[in-house]
């Protein structure tokens, strides 16, 4: 790698914002913690949220921070019960552009609706880091406001 | 109080440990016939090996022979790898001094280990029923899962516990579930593990008042309560309260125990949840052993004397997939727990050097991807569970990637145990592996990098300056996304998910849950609070508040509170203002 | 790339799909106080994207009410934590509450972690506190002027009070406190060597020097040192002279005295007539630093677009010509 590159990059591309949050009431946040690193490795400027948090505080954070994306991490299986409500959330803000995808564990027969609510992506165990970054980088739609002046 | 690990009187002890100029190397010169073997394996890898290697090279670089830990794996051991080593200081016999070889003289011809499987969903009727079903298959002791609200001490119709009813574990929010999850079941004479922490104390309440409404003293009373505080900060994050008034509660429940509850384990000092975090193993077995030295330390500070409570202190390791560092690891355990408890708190009941363990497979290392290869990888770790002297046992079933067990995945995990117990005939002599080149000499590493963590918490000052300085989140972070790195690029194979991967629908029945059964909650608990004895109901908060106010064991306000059907969450919050609330640690 | 984008003003039409927008309504609904539109307007400062100039434009008449508290000092000093109890205080008091938390960019991959360690202490329900976290993006990401962007939404959002929060990141964490009214230097006991936590120049910009986790051993050895160093510094007569304030943040000890300094730098600077003065410094730097970058970036543009760059080096390389003499050649360019 050239030495100007990394530079060169900061003028010009936009940093992805991605805000990682933690519903329901689970402490488990190996997985969240290690893609909040993974996205942070790929260059993105990554907010977590720390644990338990309630759909408006998601929302509200969504909206302060305004992030291109917020990926879902959720074990405790409340899912079907919290998602529908982070979304309402979200779109009370007007947010209804930015990115919203889950990961944890999450049955393959609940993944349809969750995907009807406008979840774009559901990731299981097993994916790798490389899978959720890509996705992340390919879904976003940039802020609106166009170029770097 | 004082919360330190220092051991006074252990320089000698590690100083015996560290003198070792390798990594790999135990300590002290080679003598003898271990230093003829080490002049004959020079010779054997510059000639036979080198030959060899030109015609069948290696799978690759040393890197390619490391643990699931990353710790290197030597080609081959022999008696030179094991300098210094003495069979009676380091050995011993089983039931006896250190202890390496198990706590009991004739381990698991006598009896088994207990098998026990973590069990609990949906209301205190279907989990009551999963009881049932287990016992009558043949399984020894009861463990009990709780539900998230329960694991905060929350009630299930607070908001915050939106959909979470039921769903990973079993609801409890006052002593009327906790009578209805045992209806029927001889909890005199059947032991009950309860996998809580936070509220620990408030929930063994409820166990304690359901028993009593039963007929049943307290004192017919045996099984577990997880218990273990530190652990959750380092963690698992189901604390509740700040470390000091956790940790107060945690010692008062072992002064009661210890007075009231001879055949209760208090705590079990887990390092399970340690490893699920993405640790080590040398990191669940140091963080793990510095947690109950910790508790030690806090009970003796209490002015309890060291053998009163510690033959009563358990603990609880993870079965990862790496067979040999797992059975190190659980020989070195019982090796330096019975030398710190012995030299450094001057034990003298043999009981209290025991560290008695409760093994559990290791969650995170089961696979959504082709499910049923998940019964192969649990038998691994059983049998590495049980080879390393285990004195009770869960195995998971192969569907818990993607849900609560099935009742047939759940049988097929305890005829697992069953088949490892009585066809595979490892349970016929004691401690089968003792004496290996390869085993001993892991041992002794695992134990050498082990004291090497109780050193780095030392300078913080002990155990809960090391949590507030955030130093085993940290570690366990890095180490957890370490690993992650080698599975995605496929350094480390995981079978289905970078290797032999195929495409096929999942078919594994998935339990199903009453989709109702959040809402029947909500109404029980609206008909417990319009019916129960309002002024018993008062005054009964009214004295665990001021109990927690002041120095006296908090336990008697905590049972009348339970009689009294204070719920969960009311008697938490009580604590909650008196102690405060801790706050969750965001260190990625 | 983007060319000479500064140059084409206007009213960008801002694209935020589905919530089309220009700057000018996003700036009506921020002087409303929505804050979904301080939000997009801060991605716009900070990014300088097209319609940044329109924003700070129509903004800067609407700014200049808030009092702005710089919190700085070394990591693990508590800084969330006293920023947090610091919002209590002023919540309670009824005051609105904007937050800046700036967290280092990675020099590695270019991404960071915004710990986002204020929000998590549980005010997000609140609509009176605002919090935006910012990464530092290194040296060439102009992050005092970003900062001072966003600060200046906060500030036409109606915010009272604006808190500054940084991770010490050296030379970046002194150009940072320069930004604020009042800047709170954060200092614990037993962080290691207490010269070392005293960066040069780090004491110069402290208005109110905070000893927070007071309760730890060595609070006062180092109240002590500080005072000692504090007066080897000049000290004019009748200039401000830092107040040492113990706290223990996570107990809410010493809270009240803290915000009560704060208050009497406030008073001192008004009654001094030393706000203006301080603050006309503050943009006098700014105006400079923010010359310096664009100039910087247009030269960098030329130089990389016409291959210029590149043909400089290699004369370099080849000993034709030396440094100083291309920088030489460079800066008269700019000249005519």
């Amino acid at each position: 790698m050239v030495a100007k590159s990394p530079q060169k990059q900061e003028q010009t591309e936009r940093k992805i914002r991605v805000l990682i949050a933690k519903p329901g009431l689970d402490g488990h946040d190996r997985g969240a913690k290690i893609i909040a690193r993974a996205l942070r490795d790929a260059g993105m400027e990554v907010i977590y949220t720390g644990l338990h948090q309630t759909p408006e505080m998601i929302a509200e954070a969504a909206l302060q921070e305004d992030v291109d994306a917020v990926g879902l991490s959720i074990l405790s299986g409340a899912h079907m019960a919290l998602f529908p409500r982070i979304i309402g959330e979200l779109h009370r803000r007007g947010l209804d552009d930015v990115l919203v995808y889950a990961g944890g564990i999450i049955p393959d027969n609940d993944i349809p609706a969750i995907k009807e609510m406008g979840i774009a992506g559901v990731f299981g165990p097993g994916t790798t880091m490389e899978e959720t970054v890509e996705f992340v980088r390919s879904h976003v739609t940039p802020r609106g406001v166009g170029e770097e002046e | 109080m004082v919360d330190t690990v220092s051991r006074p009187d252990s320089k000698g002890i590690r100083a015996q440990y560290r003198n070792g100029a390798g990594r790999r190397v135990h300590n002290g010169e080679l003598t003898g016939p271990q230093k003829k073997t080490g002049s004959e394996r020079k010779r054997w890898e510059e000639t036979v090996v080198a030959k060899s290697l030109t015609r069948l090279p290696e799978r690759g670089g040393p890197e390619a022979f490391t643990t699931i830990s990353d710790e290197q794996v030597n080609r081959l051991y022999t008696p030179a790898d094991l300098a210094g080593f003495d069979y009676e200081r380091d050995l011993g016999f089983p039931g006896e001094y250190p202890f390496t070889r198990g706590v009991h003289p004739t381990m698991y011809r006598s009896r088994y280990w207990t098998m026990r499987m973590f069990a609990g969903f949906g209301s205190a009727e279907d989990t009551n029923a999963r009881f049932r079903y287990l016992l009558e298959h043949g399984e020894t002791g009861l463990s009990t899962a709780f539900d998230f609200p329960t694991l905060y001490g929350v009630d299930a119709d607070d908001p915050i516990a939106l959909g979470e009813f039921g769903k990973v574990g079993v609801g409890v929010s006052s002593l009327a579930d906790m009578e209805v999850l045992f209806d029927g079941i001889p909890i005199d004479q059947v032991t009950t593990s309860m996998t809580i922490n936070g509220p620990a104390a408030i929930v063994w309440a409820f166990y304690i008042a359901a028993a009593e409404n039963r007929g049943i003293p307290r004192s017919a009373l045996g099984g577990t309560t997880q218990n273990d505080i530190l652990k959750e900060y380092i963690a698992q994050n189901t604390f509740i309260f700040p470390p000091e008034p956790s940790m107060r509660l945690v010692v008062d429940t072992i002064e009661f125990a210890t007075k009231e509850m001879p055949k209760w384990n208090p705590v079990s000092i887990s390092g399970y949840h340690i490893r699920e975090a993405g640790s080590t193993a040398v990191q669940e077995l140091a963080f793990t052993l510095a947690d109950g030295l910790t508790y030690v330390q806090w009970c003796v500070d209490r002015g309890m004397d060291v053998d009163d409570f510690a033959p009563r202190l358990s603990y609880f390791f993870n079965a990862h997939n790496d067979f040999f560092e797992e059975i190190a690891k659980y020989r070195a355990a019982r090796r330096i727990w019975a030398r710190e408890l012995k030299e450094r708190f001057g034990a003298k009941n043999d009981r209290s050097l025991w560290l008695r363990f409760h093994t559990q497979t290791a969650g995170c290392s089961l696979t959504a991807q082709q499910p049923e290869i998940n019964i192969v990888r649990t038998t691994i770790q059983a049998l590495a569970g049980v080879l390393g002297g285990t004195q009770s046992l869960h195995t998971n079933s192969m569907d818990e990637a993607l849900a609560l067990p099935s009742d047939k995945a759940v049988r097929i995990a305890l005829r697992t145990q069953q088949i490892i117990a009585e066809e595979s005939g490892v349970t016929n002599t004691v401690d089968p592996l003792g004496g290996s080149y390869f085993v001993e000499a892991f041992t002794n590493e695992m134990e050498r990098q082990c004291y090497d963590y109780f050193d780095r918490i030392e300078e913080y000052g002990g155990v809960i300056p090391a949590i507030k300085a955030h130093f085993f989140q940290s570690e366990i972070a890095r180490a957890s996304y370490a690993y992650q790195g080698e599975i995605d690029e496929g350094r480390k194979t995981m079978v289905g998910v970078n290797k032999y991967v195929i495409e096929e629908p999942v078919e594994i029945p998935i339990l199903e849950m009453d989709p109702k059964g959040e809402e029947k909650q909500r109404a029980k608990m609206a008909r417990l609070r319009a019916e129960r004895d309002q002024e018993r109901w008062g005054a009964a908060l009214e004295k665990v508040r001021q109990t927690a106010m002041g120095n006296e064991n908090i336990m008697p306000a905590l049972i009348e509170a339970a009689h009294a059907y204070a719920t969960l969450g009311e008697i938490s919050n009580v604590l909650k203002s008196v102690f405060g609330v801790q706050q969750f640690s965001n260190v990625v | 790339m983007p060319t000479h984008a500064e140059e084409t003003e206007g009213t960008a039409d801002v694209k935020l799909s589905p919530r089309h927008s220009t700057i000018e309504t996003l700036v009506g609904r921020l002087l409303e106080g929505d804050r979904g539109a301080a939000s997009r307007l801060m991605t716009v400062v900070e990014n300088r994207q097209t319609g940044y100039r329109e924003t700070l434009r129509l903004v800067t008449k609407h700014t200049g009410k808030a009092h702005i508290i710089g919190v700085t000092g070394s990591p693990g000093a508590g800084k969330s934590t006293l920023v947090n109890e610091l919002i209590k205080h002023y919540r309670g008091l009824g005051k609105t509450v904007g937050v800046v938390a700036i967290d280092p960019t990675s020099a590695l991959s270019g991404g960071a972690l915004l710990g986002d360690r204020v929000r998590m202490l549980g005010f997000t329900s609140d609509p009176g506190v605002f919090i935006r976290s910012m990464a530092s993006r290194g040296q060439l990401g102009g992050l005092a002027a970003a900062t001072v962007d966003v600060a200046r939404i906060l500030d036409a959002l109606g915010r009272d009070i604006i808190i500054i929060e940084t991770v010490g990141v050296g030379q970046d964490e002194i150009s940072i406190a320069g930004l604020a009214d009042t800047t709170l230097l954060v200092e614990v006991p037993g962080m290691g060597d207490d010269v070392q936590a005293l960066k040069a120049g780090v004491l110069e910009v402290a208005d109110v020097l905070v000893i927070n986790k007071a309760d730890h051993e060595g609070a006062n050895r180092l109240a002590n040192y500080i005072k000692t160093t504090m007066r080897l510094l000049p000290h004019p007569e009748g200039v401000w002279l830092p107040p040492i304030v113990k706290t223990v943040a996570s107990e809410a000890v010493g809270i009240d005295e803290l915000a009560d300094a704060i208050e009497k730098h406030r008073t001192y600077l008004v009654e001094r007539e030393l706000l203006e003065k301080d603050r006309k410094e503050r943009l006098r730097v700014e105006v400079l630093d923010r010359t310096r970058d664009l100039i910087l970036k247009r030269l960098m543009r030329n130089l990389e677009s016409s291959g210029k760059l590149d043909q400089l080096l290699d004369d370099l390389i080849l000993h034709k010509t030396d440094p100083a003499t291309v920088s030489h050649e460079l800066a008269d360019g700019i000249e005519s």
